[in-house]
């Protein structure tokens, strides 16, 4: 287990310096500097580029960068003066997180519910609903979503709040509207799983010393389907980070997507570039903790496979 | 009634070797595939939507009298008439001409992304899969590393190194977008050249690259075509999003996620904006869905036979 737990942190630790090295040498490629205005003088540009450290050799920033990260700095921001990116990423990060956790547990409690109930009723017509709940929520990309719920509960009826984040209230149509999707691909989800579960012979067996079929779902059923289920989450947590980007923009959410999106449009190189690797860890760590889970709740994975 | 004598018979059509020969008219697999798409009928109503969109994205423009650019300074945000069949947007523009024009962007960049990445990760995970050995091995922690981090991190970094427009576009989401075919591929090829009927086919002396085109790649091309299929919306999805961010389209080009981010400003007074791209978004993603649900199905060796 020890074995099987040092190698995923190894090969997680790889894909956080492979990342870094990625993004920060991608950013540098960028055509243009931050420092492109009609006002600055030749002389005020360099003079920025050198209090920054840009005209050093890219090999001395990257190694002064990396020494920073290592010691948890992600630098200043080019377009909010004087606010370092980590004031921003601890500023807006909770209220982005606040709306992931909402959304996830909505969408993996619902989404579970839905594929242990159509699968019970395999062919029934509550299966039928389940499914059709399953594909329109896979066809639906979230902005859309978003936008529907806002003009109908928001303006339309009027029963929630349009916009912003300043209670319960206010954070039912967003955390909604982002867990519909990963709703949607659990339920599809946990419905096939369940449905290979009941071929195999554990249930068989179950069903024939009388067990009762309720508690065969409880007790052998969804304890096995379920595991199919953990893999995709760090991939769940993944799309509902990406939705948060957008929703937060229609929402008028102040958490870190909308400063993201900003940053991008705005071309501040540094915001991106500490972001971009706050949400590479931020990922990279989620996964992990998936995989350390899935070898603790699945013997077979940490003995098998390499 | 006249009398039947066993001379004025003769014996037609029986011969006793076919008579024993046990057959059944041979059914290639795609046309086995295609009668059991045809009898899914969720599968033919998406297959239906597809190549009914991707009509109408071709021919509509050019039966229009508007063109997508075009702007009627009356008709700023009007309703649907009989001069603007889906209303006109904040500029005036005509939205049936605009949707279909996006309609040929987003379907197209959608389609193009999947191949190429179908292409590129189906060489890759072939070659490795079939090979193996030390390119196996590199090639394989490398797509280790990069499955490892978000794609959407490196897809918009890469479209703001290589700016705005349809083909950095397609180029940012094919940079890392390979990798899932490359990995299921490497894992299917590395199963199937395990299998006896390869391994009867290099006793015969086959060379490697026939053993590839006539063996191997038969057997995975069904899930090639399923997995391409599922590919198609997740490529829409991406380009809408990054349109809506403002990272992937821009005009003059529109596609249908500029016109959702235009619409969706003035979703208060004018919903239709919004609301009539978000239809057509949503349904093809529900029709390419469908069809691809069917295609897994009906392409799926272990159903074939059944009913």
């Amino acid at each position: 287990m020890l074995k099987y737990i040092i190698k995923r942190v190894i090969a997680a630790v790889l894909t956080i310096w492979v990342l870094i090295t990625i993004v920060f040498f991608l950013v540098r490629l960028m055509p243009g500097t931050p420092f492109t205005s009609a006002k600055l003088t030749p002389e005020v540009a360099a003079n920025m580029e050198a209090y920054y450290g840009f005209d050093k050799p890219l090999i001395v920033q990257y190694l002064v960068y990396m020494g920073n990260l290592l010691q948890g700095n992600f630098g200043y921001s080019m377009k909010f003066t004087n606010r370092t990116v980590n004031d921003i990423i601890g500023e807006t990060f909770p209220f982005s997180a606040d709306l992931g956790i909402r959304a996830l547990v909505l969408a993996v409690s619902i989404g579970l519910v839905l594929g242990i109930i159509s699968a019970r009723n395999r062919g029934k017509k509550l299966d039928f609903f389940c499914v059709i709940i399953a594909v329109l929520g896979t066809s639906i990309p979230d902005f859309i979503m978003g936008a529907v719920l806002q003009y109908l509960f928001g303006i339309r009826w009027g029963l929630l709040p349009v916009a912003k984040y300043e209670g319960i209230e206010y954070t039912i149509l967003p955390a909604c509207a982002l867990a519909f999707y990963t709703l949607a691909s659990v339920s599809r989800i946990m419905r096939a799983s369940m449905l290979e579960v009941t071929q195999q012979d554990y249930i068989k067996t179950a069903r024939s010393k009388g067990v009762s079929d309720l508690r065969v779902t409880y007790k052998h059923q969804i304890r096995n389907a379920i595991m199919p289920v953990m893999t995709v989450l760090g991939p769940t947590v993944a799309s509902v980070l990406t939705g948060t980007f957008v929703l937060e923009s229609i929402f008028a959410i102040p958490g870190m997507g909308k400063y993201y999106v900003e940053s991008v449009s705005n071309n501040d190189y540094s915001m991106v570039l500490g972001m971009t690797i706050f949400y590479g860890i931020f990922l990279v760590t989620c996964n992990l903790i998936v995989d350390i889970l899935y070898g603790v709740a699945d013997p077979r994975v940490r003995i098998g496979k390499r | 009634m006249a009398e039947l004598k066993k001379e004025s018979f003769v014996i037609r059509g029986k011969d006793a070797v076919r008579m024993e020969s046990i057959s059944r008219p041979s059914l290639s697999f795609w046309s086995d595939a295609w009668r059991r798409l045809r009898k899914n009928k969720s599968a033919f109503i998406g297959l239906c939507i597809v190549v009914l969109y991707a009509l109408l994205a071709i021919f509509a423009p050019m039966f229009s009298q508007y063109t997508q650019s075009q702007m009627d300074v009356d008709a700023r945000h009007a309703m649907f008439s009989a001069e603007h069949w889906l209303g006109c947007d904040s500029t005036g523009r005509d939205m049936w001409v605009r949707i279909w024009m996006g309609a040929r962007v987003s379907l197209s960049i959608g389609l193009i992304s999947a191949v190429l990445n179908m292409c590129v990760g189906a060489v890759v995970g072939g070659l490795c899969g079939f090979y193996g050995g030390k390119l196996d091995m590199i090639v394989m922690r490398l797509v280790d590393v990069l499955y490892g981090i978000p794609s959407l991190i490196i897809t918009i970094l890469v479209m703001m190194v290589l700016g705005k427009g349809i083909t950095p576009l397609i180029v940012a989401m094919c940079v890392v977008g390979w990798i899932g075919t490359c990995r299921f591929v490497r894992g299917e090829v590395y199963r199937l050249k395990e299998q006896d009927f390869v391994l009867a086919a290099k006793v015969l002396g086959i060379p490697d690259i026939k053993i590839i085109l006539r063996h191997i790649i038969p057997n995975i091309l069904g899930l090639l075509v399923t997995n391409l299929c599922m590919a198609i919306p997740g490529a829409i999805f991406q380009e809408a999003f990054l349109s809506y961010i403002g990272l992937g389209i821009v005009p003059p080009d529109c596609s249908w996620g500029v016109i959702c981010k235009e619409g969706i400003q003035f979703l208060r007074y004018y919903p239709h904006e919004i609301l009539v791209p978000a239809f057509f978004v949503c349904t093809t993603m529900l029709a390419l869905n469908l069809l691809g649900n069917g295609l897994r199905d009906a392409v799926d060796p272990k159903l074939r036979g059944t009913e």
